[in-house]
């Protein structure tokens, strides 16, 4: 059979698709400089315009931009000149990413007037978001609703951005559509609902240890002064904690959480996204990451018991321990500085996943979990694997995955978040996330048996 | 006892790390190539920017200190077979107990003098990599990759992915189309267009033109194909050099016993370069597949430290990517075969398929080919080492799956073509879930 010659096409984009992708640049830019002017200028005039034209020009441009990138490439892993592009490789462009998410933390933790927050009244970027707060709850807007709003929009618009480029796998979508559900509903929208009903700010899916002054007496009493509803809060967070996070541990592996619930895990999802492949997956940072982690974990743990005990008594003091600065520390080095300005800060540099790995005392809860006492495991197909390391590389928690699959074995990690994504690189398909009662060497055994 | 192993590939390392479990013997693994063992198949990954060169080390380097696996990057010139000694190329000696060939392969390269000219080349090697890599930084205008095999559609996908125009010269009148059947090759032709290669099917180089740099490819049927970088992808065929003039009996690769040795006691030879001396019906007696490779190792291994396995090769497999397309067989699937019959279904976007493939008079199924989804290894091959029935089959089919969860599923597909052409009502007796899956084999054997 003779076939015709096709007219060559030329894979990379040229002319106007450029154009375009430029376009959409310019629309994002532009919508930025109107934020940044605003900040800046130090603008106090109380402006739904400007601050609607920001929101809708980068939106647009942003959506945009995804569409025409994607729609050029065909379904399948976009992974081309990961490593080639200094934003994605921690060249210099990633590191003036670093810098700026860094300082933007350092000032929203602890110079809030910086961006504007004033006790009397706002002015610039805390001010721009003024309308949108007295819009949501009738109050005029804190750095904390600021950074609410950003953040939910962060994972909404990175969000679409991941789930067209993962549009062939399913896992992937739905998953992302989750995260997207949970920080828009229950850790945006419904407190702040709270709040302009007269109730204390609550997000139902931020649970003890993840949220670490649940059980500080402040917040008991604010409960417990708000009635009916201020018991449900706590009865909720401790059925979350000692019944919900075993139970679905057990059955579907932290990943309930980590990759389909949790904010921070929502934001390393999408906005991290373009940095997973930056953790270490070397012996040495496993070794660091579990002493860290359970470090924190104790922490907390001897942290929530000092301050009840606290609470009980009346003394702050037990042995060397003192409930007033265990807290203190905690909020100030663990609550902020590695949650936040280390944790999504340092994305560009250390992966999407520095928090969740080295310092979330949750996820260390969920591990224990997960390592003892769950069906969830990774299983590798048969003998397929060709040990290329894709997968180690694109683990976000720096898994090195590739050193048991190529061994044919199960994927037993405490650190794993079931993201699924060690599965879609895999260019030989030999990884698959399941929930199952039988080991690697269960199934061997069966199989083995049928051969004698 | 000390264990020299030339050659650090999948087979050698495998070999090595397979002797450490079960001994403490000296172990020495010799690799001109690379200091540190690597995943030849993940060098493409590097040049797509996908991977950086350290990703793709079997381990992390600290490993093999840590096995007491003691690593030479240095060249053997000789081996002596009569004091068992092998030289390196620095004049050092040797001497072994026991020495492991797996030098593995070489590309095909045939014998032109317009081989020699500059942009034109292989893709085996790590060299072959930074080469190709160097050609590109100067720039590539237009790419000719010469034969269809699986490291062709490799180099391909690399040019591709850095935006070169390609034309893609193939032998067959489809891609792979002596090894899949026609449908698969088909698909995967198309699938090679849609990216934008440029494939010609049933053409191949006549010759290349240019004086120091390559200017132009002439193929076979006359046509002239101006280019500045031509990747020769031929195939590969046993290194065995070595083995050769050391006076080990060879044929196409080094000739092994069941147990991998070679014609000398001391000498196994395993992975690509080895050729079986009785390969089993209807198998090739060179494999050079990874997996093959890596079985071998640990083979060889057992036998060293005194186990005395033999060597099977059992029931055929394979996997590969095309593309955004994966590839995985088991068993037998025919390119074309009058004593078997096939179940084939393919999506409507072309781009995923199924094929069973079972014997035309006992309905037994032989093989199942794969394209775009994933089935699980362990249970294609118990279905087929047990010669089930193909009915069997179809109705458990989805316990095969292998696909991530919330997938698309197919498997009602499969069995409306199996009612089909069987006048069949057969509806479907399984789930997709592991446990299920073991619970199935465990009943069986039960039967």
């Amino acid at each position: 059979m003779n076939e015709p010659t096709l007219a060559l096409v030329n894979p990379e984009y040229h002319g106007l698709s450029r154009i375009a992708d430029r376009a959409a640049w310019a629309l994002i830019i532009s919508g930025m400089g109107i934020v940044l002017i605003y900040w800046l200028g130090n603008y106090q005039t109380y402006s739904v315009l400007t601050f609607l034209l920001s929101m809708v020009l980068i939106t647009t441009g942003a959506l945009w931009l995804y569409l025409l990138r994607y729609r050029r490439i065909p379904a399948g892993i976009q992974n081309n000149g990961i490593w080639h592009d200094g934003f994605t490789s921690r060249g210099i462009a990633g590191w003036i990413l670093s810098l700026v998410l860094t300082g933007f933390y350092i000032i929203l933790y602890w110079f809030p007037h910086v961006i504007g927050y004033g006790e009397n009244g706002n002015s610039g970027l805390v001010k721009l978001f003024d309308p949108l707060s007295y819009f949501l709850k009738g109050s005029r807007a804190s750095q904390w609703f600021v950074y609410g709003v950003l953040y939910t929009w962060t994972i909404l618009l990175m969000g679409v951005r991941f789930i067209i480029k993962y549009r062939h796998v399913k896992y992937q979508q739905w998953r992302t559509l989750s995260v997207i559900f949970f920080q828009v509903i229950f850790a945006f929208l419904l407190p702040e609902e709270l709040t302009s009903l007269n109730l204390p700010f609550n997000d139902f899916k931020n649970i003890w240890p993840l949220n670490y002054y649940f059980f500080f007496s402040w917040h008991i009493d604010e409960m417990i002064l708000h009635g009916t509803f201020g018991y449900f809060v706590l009865f909720w967070g401790i059925i979350c904690v000692v019944v919900l996070t075993p139970v679905l541990t057990y059955f579907f592996g932290k990943r309930w959480y980590c990759s389909w619930v949790c904010g921070c895990g929502g934001l390393a999802e999408t906005a991290g996204d373009p940095f997973r492949h930056l953790s270490s997956s070397t012996l040495r940072s496993w070794k660091v990451e579990r002493w860290l982690i359970h470090f924190i974990l104790i922490w907390v743990v001897l942290m929530t018991v000092m301050v009840l005990f606290t609470g009980w008594t009346g003394r702050a003091e037990f042995l060397f321990l003192n409930s007033y600065k265990l807290s203190q520390w905690y909020g100030f080095l663990i609550g902020s500085a590695f949650s936040g300005v280390i944790g999504v800060g340092f994305y560009p540099l250390m992966g999407s996943r520095v928090w969740c790995r080295f310092g979330c005392p949750m996820a260390a809860i969920l591990g224990v979990w997960q390592r003892k006492a769950s069906r969830f495991r990774i299983t590798s197909n048969g003998g397929q694997c060709i040990s290329c390391g894709n997968c180690s590389t694109y683990c976000e928690m720096g898994i090195d995955v590739k050193s048991y699959a190529q061994k044919g074995q199960d994927i037993v990690r405490a650190s794993c978040v079931g993201c699924g994504i060690c599965s879609a690189v895999c260019p030989r398909g030999v990884l698959r996330l399941e929930n199952a009662s039988v080991d690697i060497h269960q199934r061997g055994e069966i199989i083995r048996h049928n051969k004698i | 006892m000390s264990v020299v192993i030339i050659g650090n590939g999948i087979a050698g390392s495998t070999a090595a790390r397979s002797i450490r479990r079960h001994s403490n013997a000296e172990i020495i693994m010799i690799s001109e190539e690379t200091e540190y063992p690597f995943s030849r198949t993940a060098l493409m990954y590097i040049f797509m920017g996908h991977m950086k060169w350290d990703h793709t080390l079997l381990f992390e380097k600290s490993f093999w200190k840590k096995n007491k696996i003691q690593l030479i990057h240095a060249k053997v010139n000789r081996i002596d077979t009569s004091t068992s000694c092998i030289t390196l190329s620095g004049g050092e000696n040797l001497s072994y107990d026991q020495l492991i060939i797996a030098t593995g392969s070489n590309p095909v390269i045939p014998e032109q003098h317009w081989i020699a000219l500059r942009g034109v080349q292989c893709l085996y090697h790590r060299a072959d990599l930074i080469q190709l890599e160097a050609r590109a930084q100067c720039g590539i205008r237009h790419a000719v990759i010469a034969g269809g095999g699986l490291i062709g559609i490799e180099l391909a996908e690399m040019l591709h992915s850095r935006g070169i125009p390609t034309t893609f010269l193939v032998r067959e009148n489809s891609y792979w189309g002596n090894v899949l059947p026609e449908e698969e090759s088909f698909m995967i032709s198309r699938h090679i267009r849609s990216m934008g290669i440029d494939l010609k099917t049933e053409e191949e180089i006549d010759r290349v033109e240019g004086l120091t740099d390559v200017q132009a490819v002439i193929t076979k049927k006359g046509e002239k194909i101006n280019c500045d970088f031509v990747g020769i992808t031929m195939g590969v065929h046993p290194q065995k050099k070595l083995a050769v003039e050391a006076g080990i009996e060879c044929n196409i690769g080094i000739l092994v016993d069941e147990y991998l040795r070679t014609s000398d006691e001391k000498i196994f030879a395993i992975g690509d370069c080895a050729e079986l001396r009785r390969p089993a019906q209807g198998r090739r007696a060179v494999e050079a597949v990874w997996f093959c490779g890596r079985t071998m190792g640990t083979i060889a291994a057992a036998n060293i430290c005194g186990q005395r396995k033999q060597y099977k090769q059992g029931i055929w497999f394979n996997a590969a990517k095309f593309f955004n397309i994966e590839y995985h067989v088991y068993g037998y699937v025919p390119v074309r075969d009058d004593t078997t019959e096939s179940l084939f279904w393919m999506d409507d976007a072309g781009i995923r398929s199924i094929r069973l493939v079972y014997d035309k008079q006992s309905c037994k199924i032989l093989g199942f080919n794969l394209m775009g989804i994933r089935y699980r290894h362990e249970l294609c091959e118990f279905w087929i080492e047990n010669q089930t029935n193909l009915r069997e089959v179809v109705t458990h089919l989805p316990l095969a799956n292998f696909d991530p969860e919330f997938s698309d599923s197919f498997e009602i597909e499969i069995l409306q073509k199996y009612n089909q052409q069987f006048n069949d009502q057969a509806f479907l007796l399984a789930d997709r879930r592991l446990d299920d899956v073991a619970k199935y084999i465990r009943q069986k054997q039960m039967q």
